[in-house]
């Protein structure tokens, strides 16, 4: 075994950061941005709430509420960086752990956990928050963002006033053969996407190292189209890079890939134990990088909030919290014959001729 | 009324079709200038320009994954799969994705996108070019599965299934594409028969044959050749394979008593089994003789210079026929 790096792999990655895990904001030739102190202590709000939700749920499903849940911790500044440089008109393809970009696009919580509930497969309506459903197969949803951007194209929304399309997918999702067409498609097709990956570092147990041996976002290059590798955990360089792949994906320059270098805190979901393959230490290490403890130290430095301030955020926290927790709760189970709905959009009769069979069946248990 | 084979039945349905509504795309593989490798498609690209008319690269995946996001962006995309042999690449989207997505929106969505599939054998081909998947999408609910089997239902058929709002698999007999037909297509669409229903397409009172796609023809010969033995055999082709039309077909066999399903596929756990299950339960009493399956062997499909044996054709139908009547 050689400890060579290998061929491709030499030059170190270039990483887009604009503040440091210490709460300094740095400089970068390409990608810089002007934020108002509401607009920080507006992302600082964000980052605070989605975290809040994430622990409810977790707690929800530690206590049976929940089948299961993703959790989002330590993606925060990934999610709310890239989703607060959507546009209205900009459509978003998530995986199941999006927690955070839901909440940009106004999807409300309780509707995401409806899925990890059980008590549906996908609560909200995509056409209300350009916020499509939640896919649980690795990587499917990067073709559908390419198809749909597609749409877009032939729709003439690419230019002035266009639409630009954003696809969510994980380290491990890479190896999928459905991304690396859809990275075809859009790089033939010049389609207006943005490939958002968050490089977790994980894939359930298995490092980066099982899917790829060069940096994720030089894979971009051979498929003909920029890529960029940005501090995941760095929200203002999160913000700034999309908002600048989406700026230029809707005025026609075709696709980007972000690689949003990153760190699951958590298990990759309340089923998983860490544990077993992973040191506690390098959890320690990426502690120092928190996405949140970073802003709370810049605003603090730069007196941009002050301890009013961020109590007033942990109330607000604790209040959503306990209202997600509520709402969970009394989510409504489906009726049994729910099964046959929606199963297709026209008249089928095998669903008619079941449906009555069930009711039938049903009804021998009633009076 | 005007003769076309069914290749070209197919073309003027879909030509009808991306005339009636701009949102009609066709994609798939070579279905540009070529014309698809059996020119289903042909001219349609050179009309109708390369934004309704997308060269595919080469990746069935993609082609299924997005017409997804296409049909989300409100476009009826009409894929070409260019052989059976080659859905398999496409069957976690097809499966995963475009069968569940309405479901899983609890009907916010529709995905209103037709998979073409040229199927079967017959034609000489290498393998991987001459195979039966519909059970494989049958068994997936959320598709609506059809196979059209001659020019007329071609045309009607193949436009039905772009105007329908679920994802339509469609099967197509790519040994009857060359075969010509009658096709009126100046019949008004209120007029068609609906795509989920099955037709008798030959009537007779002692026994049943169900068919579909390829094997419609080959069960119409062997009816006119039982004929002669005095047999009069009636000739369901089902078209619609889910939702099954299985009214009229227990009516038939119901009235037969006897009945037989033909298909190319292999017989194990393949399509008829369904039908024998539910005619069991729906004709228990009036059936004469165990519903029987022919199909091919349960084996993979064999190199062409073999297929004449492991295709069902007229003297495998006829010697069903006599089994049926011996039992």
């Amino acid at each position: 075994m050689t400890t060579e790096p290998p061929r491709g792999a030499e030059a170190p990655p270039e990483l887009v950061q604009l503040l440091t895990p210490e709460g300094e904001r740095v400089e970068h030739p390409d990608y810089d941005i002007d934020l108002t102190p509401e607009e920080v202590r507006g992302l600082y709000r964000d980052l605070v709430l989605v975290r809040r939700v994430d622990l409810e749920a977790v707690a929800l499903q530690r206590q049976g509420e929940l089948g299961i849940w993703a959790s989002l911790l330590g993606q925060e500044a990934a999610q709310i960086g890239s989703g607060r440089a959507l546009a209205e008109s900009d459509m978003v393809f998530p995986t199941y752990r999006e927690h955070g970009v839901a909440w940009c696009r106004g999807v409300d919580p309780v509707n995401l956990l409806g899925l990890f509930r059980g008590v549906n497969h996908g609560g909200w309506d995509p056409a209300e928050h350009n916020f499509h459903l939640y896919t649980i197969v690795i990587g499917s949803q990067t073709l559908h963002a390419v198809g749909y951007a597609m749409g877009v194209q032939r729709d003439g929304a690419v230019g002035e006033n266009g639409a630009a399309t954003i696809a969510y997918f994980g380290d491990g999702a890479t190896s999928q053969g459905d991304v690396n067409e859809s990275f075809i498609w859009a790089s033939v097709f010049n389609a207006p996407i943005v490939f958002f990956c968050q490089n977790n570092q994980w894939a359930i147990s298995e490092p980066l190292e099982k899917q790829s041996r060069i940096p994720l976002y030089r894979r971009a290059s051979g498929f003909g189209f920029p890529g960029v590798r940005v501090d995941g955990n760095d929200v203002f360089a999160c913000l700034a890079v999309t908002r600048k792949a989406l700026a230029d994906a809707r005025s026609g320059q075709g696709p980007m890939m972000i690689e949003a270098f990153t760190y699951r805190m958590g298990a990759h979901t309340t089923s998983d134990d860490p544990t077993r393959y992973r040191l506690a230490d390098e959890l320690e290490a990426w502690k120092l990088k928190d996405p949140i403890e970073r802003v709370r130290a810049y605003m603090f430095k730069n007196r941009i909030a002050d301890q009013d301030f961020f109590d007033a955020i942990d109330a607000e926290a604790d209040e959503l919290g306990r209202d997600v927790r509520k709402r969970c709760l009394e989510l409504p189970d489906p009726e049994p014959l729910a099964i046959f709905d929606h199963v297709y959009a026209e008249p089928h009769r095998l669903m008619d001729e079941e449906r009555a069979q069930f009711a039938a069946y049903l009804e021998g248990f009633e009076g | 009324m005007t003769t076309l084979t069914l290749a070209k039945a197919l073309n003027e349905g879909m030509r009808k079709a991306m005339e009636d509504d701009p949102k009609v795309l066709v994609m798939g593989e070579d279905v540009g200038k070529l014309g698809g490798v059996f020119r289903v498609t042909d001219g349609l690209q050179k009309d109708f320009g390369e934004q309704r008319v997308i060269d595919t690269p080469l990746a069935e995946s993609g082609i299924i994954g997005t017409a997804i996001g296409l049909a989300l962006r409100g476009y009826r995309p009409v894929c070409e799969i260019q052989f059976d042999g080659f859905v398999f690449p496409a069957a976690d989207q097809i499966i995963t994705q475009l069968a569940k997505m309405p479901l899983r929106s609890l009907g916010k969505l529709k995905l209103p996108v037709v998979v073409r599939i040229p199927c079967g054998g017959g034609i000489g081909a290498v393998e991987h070019h001459s195979e039966s998947p519909e059970a494989y999408f049958t068994h997936t609910a959320g598709l609506r599965v059809v196979a059209c089997s001659n020019p007329a239902d071609g045309y009607t058929m193949i436009q039905q299934a772009i105007r329908c709002e679920d994802p339509v698999i469609f099967f197509e007999p790519k040994r009857r594409y060359w075969e010509k037909a009658d096709v009126d297509t100046s019949a008004p669409a209120d007029d068609w028969t609906p795509f989920d229903r099955a037709r008798v397409v030959r009537p007779g009172a002692d026994v049943t044959l169900l068919a579909y796609g390829p094997m419609v023809r080959t069960c119409l010969e062997a009816a006119a050749a039982a004929e002669e033995d005095g047999r009069s055999v009636e000739v369901v082709d089902l078209r619609s394979l889910n939702p099954l039309d299985i009214d009229l077909v227990a009516e038939s066999v119901a009235r037969t008593g006897r009945c037989a399903v033909v298909h190319e596929a292999p017989v194990f756990s393949g399509f008829g089994a369904e039908i024998a299950a539910r005619l069991t339960e729906r004709c228990f009493y009036n059936l004469e003789a165990p519903v029987l399956r022919v199909g091919g062997p349960s084996t993979p499909y064999p190199p062409s210079r073999l297929e004449d044996h492991y295709l069902p054709d007229l003297d495998r139908v006829l010697d069903a026929v006599d089994r049926l009547f011996a039992f």
